[in-house]
């Protein structure tokens, strides 16, 4: 992240021009975020079709209709319910059964929006491979650009217990940082990027291998690591349930701190520090 | 804006993305589009799988307490019924197409050759998996014993069950035709093959999806291209479900 100047704005933080952009965002970044953007919705929606064809998830490596799933989105009659291990909770009018649908995932949040197995995993696969191209020449970038260990890597004293919890209670207070501060990733902002980027797209691109029965004879121990076909068919859907969980955090986050200045940032890579707080200028 | 108004707007907001997003899922070009990934799927996983690359194989602890039936259950034709009574004492295995000998085979003869038996997991496209004891004559024997042209590149199973009256067919490439586990299995589990799971005999293509696992299978005929074999899409689901060919994946 190169912090270039627009303006002539003095570093003294007690005197920060509330008008100051910064350039916060270089464009391979950016590029990525929207490319992996599109594909991981994609990737979610057409994953749902996928998941419609047989909604049940199970451990291990066998997994079938006679056999004990740990999650089930079903319906009776025109109830739908989604049941954790046993934990049945009523999801009608949203999971299993609603106005215009009687699978797991209504049309709404599905690719294409009607039940086609066939055409959901032509969309699957191909973004899988935007996914995983994108994915790859964005860490190539961010190791040589330096981008990794300047913006995304926690620093020695953020690693600090302390630190964390301090930010986590400014998190919790919607006190985002303001002025020079704003400059940087903070520490759970980072932690969450980090974790997409090591956690959950490896996790759930190997995964996805582990379901292939000709990668299956090609990496066995794909089978080893993830306990199974099954198991790693679980995994997938649970690293999809983080990505919307994400999704959902970043772009509440993103409205909290500045949804226009936020956005331009992402497009133009110009961002405009947020003001000091008043009562902060002690 | 009163609440009835702004939530028609939205019901006409979400109409609006709808249909973009019909137009977007059923436009050709889209379509074309995305087959490149498939193609890709297809060429780096020939590129990653050596041709004789074995998929894992599985203990008689592994095996799935009941194994659940894919696609038909049972053919509807009068021969077929005939064939269960009489025991398939009179089922005939016609091999041919591109190869020097076509012959027909009786199930007693498939017995007597050499055999291969596997525990291996059957995955259906649909997301689940069953694990299952296969025995049966490896293809590549019975491909050689026909003498099979090096101009076949397909081997295509036709079958004696149909849906709707449209008869069901798969097919393989060559390189998984000759795969050793690549077998016409008669047992299963070790009790002669039951109707649902394709009495008296099933492809076993161990590194494709459960919709290439041709049952009730009546001919084997080696071709150099699959055009002009019904759809032409090499198989019942590629041609009327737009299923991949490669079921690799």
């Amino acid at each position: 992240m190169a912090v270039i100047e627009a303006t002539e704005a003095p570093h003294d933080t007690e005197q920060v021009n509330p008008r100051t952009l910064v350039y916060r965002t270089r464009l391979p970044v950016r590029l990525w975020h929207w490319i992996n953007a599109l594909s991981i919705f994609v990737m979610l929606m057409s994953g749902a079709t996928i998941f419609n064809a047989h909604p049940r998830l199970y451990w291990g490596a066998y997994g079938a209709n006679f056999d004990e799933p740990w999650l089930v989105i079903g319906r009776r009659g025109q109830e739908g319910f989604l049941n954790l291990a046993g934990l049945e909770i009523p999801t009608t009018g949203f999971l299993g059964f609603t106005e215009n649908s009687i699978r797991a995932f209504p049309p709404l949040v599905t690719i294409p929006n009607y039940y086609s197995l066939a055409e959901g995993r032509q969309w699957h696969f191909f973004f899988a491979w935007v996914l995983v191209i994108s994915a790859t020449l964005y860490l190539l970038y961010s190791l040589f650009s330096k981008h990794l260990s300047r913006d995304l890597a926690l620093q020695a004293h953020e690693r600090k217990l302390s630190h964390l919890w301090q930010d986590l209670k400014n998190h919790a207070r919607l006190r985002f940082p303001t002025g020079d501060a704003a400059r940087a990733y903070n520490p759970l902002q980072k932690i969450a990027y980090l974790g997409v980027i090591f956690v959950l797209i490896p996790l759930v691109v190997l995964t996805g291998l582990t379901m292939s029965p000709m990668l299956n004879a090609a990496f066995p121990w794909l089978l080893d690591i993830f306990g199974g076909r099954q198991s790693a068919r679980s995994i997938h859907f649970l690293c999809a349930a983080g990505f919307g969980a994400f999704i959902l955090v970043h772009l509440l986050m993103v409205v909290l701190a500045g949804p226009l200045n936020e956005l331009r940032s992402m497009v133009t890579g110009w961002y405009r520090l947020p003001a000091v707080r008043v009562k902060d200028r002690s | 804006m009163t609440l009835i108004s702004r939530r028609a707007a939205l019901a006409g907001a979400t109409g609006l993305l709808v249909a973009g997003c019909d137009k977007i899922t059923t436009s050709p070009t889209v379509r074309k589009v995305l087959t490149l990934g498939e193609k890709a799927t297809l060429s780096s996983q020939k590129l990653v799988t050596g041709p004789n690359t074995l998929a894992p194989e599985f203990t008689r602890a592994d095996l799935s307490p009941r194994f659940r039936v894919n696609g038909n259950r049972m053919p509807a034709s009068a021969e077929y019924a005939a064939h269960m009574t009489s025991g398939f004492v009179d089922w005939k295995l016609v091999i041919g197409g591109l190869v020097a000998r076509p012959v027909a085979m009786s199930l007693a003869q498939l017995k007597s050759a050499p055999q291969r038996t596997q525990i291996t997991r059957h995955d259906c496209v649909e997301g689940w998996s069953a694990i299952g004891e296969w025995t049966g004559v490896p293809l590549a024997l019975l491909l050689r014993h026909v003498g099979v042209s090096a101009n076949a590149k397909y081997v295509v199973f036709h079958c004696a069950d149909d849906f709707s009256g449209t008869p069901f067919y798969e097919s393989i490439d060559i390189v998984e035709a000759f795969h050793p586990q690549t077998i016409l299995a008669h047992t299963m589990n070790r009790q002669p093959l039951s109707v649902g799971h394709g009495a008296p005999i099933r492809l076993r293509a161990e590194r494709q999806l459960g919709y290439k696992q041709a049952k009730y299978v009546l001919k084997i005929e080696a071709v150099a291209s699959l055009d002009g074999i019904y759809g032409g899409k090499g198989g019942y689901w590629e041609d009327h479900s737009g299923y991949q060919w490669n079921a690799g994946i």
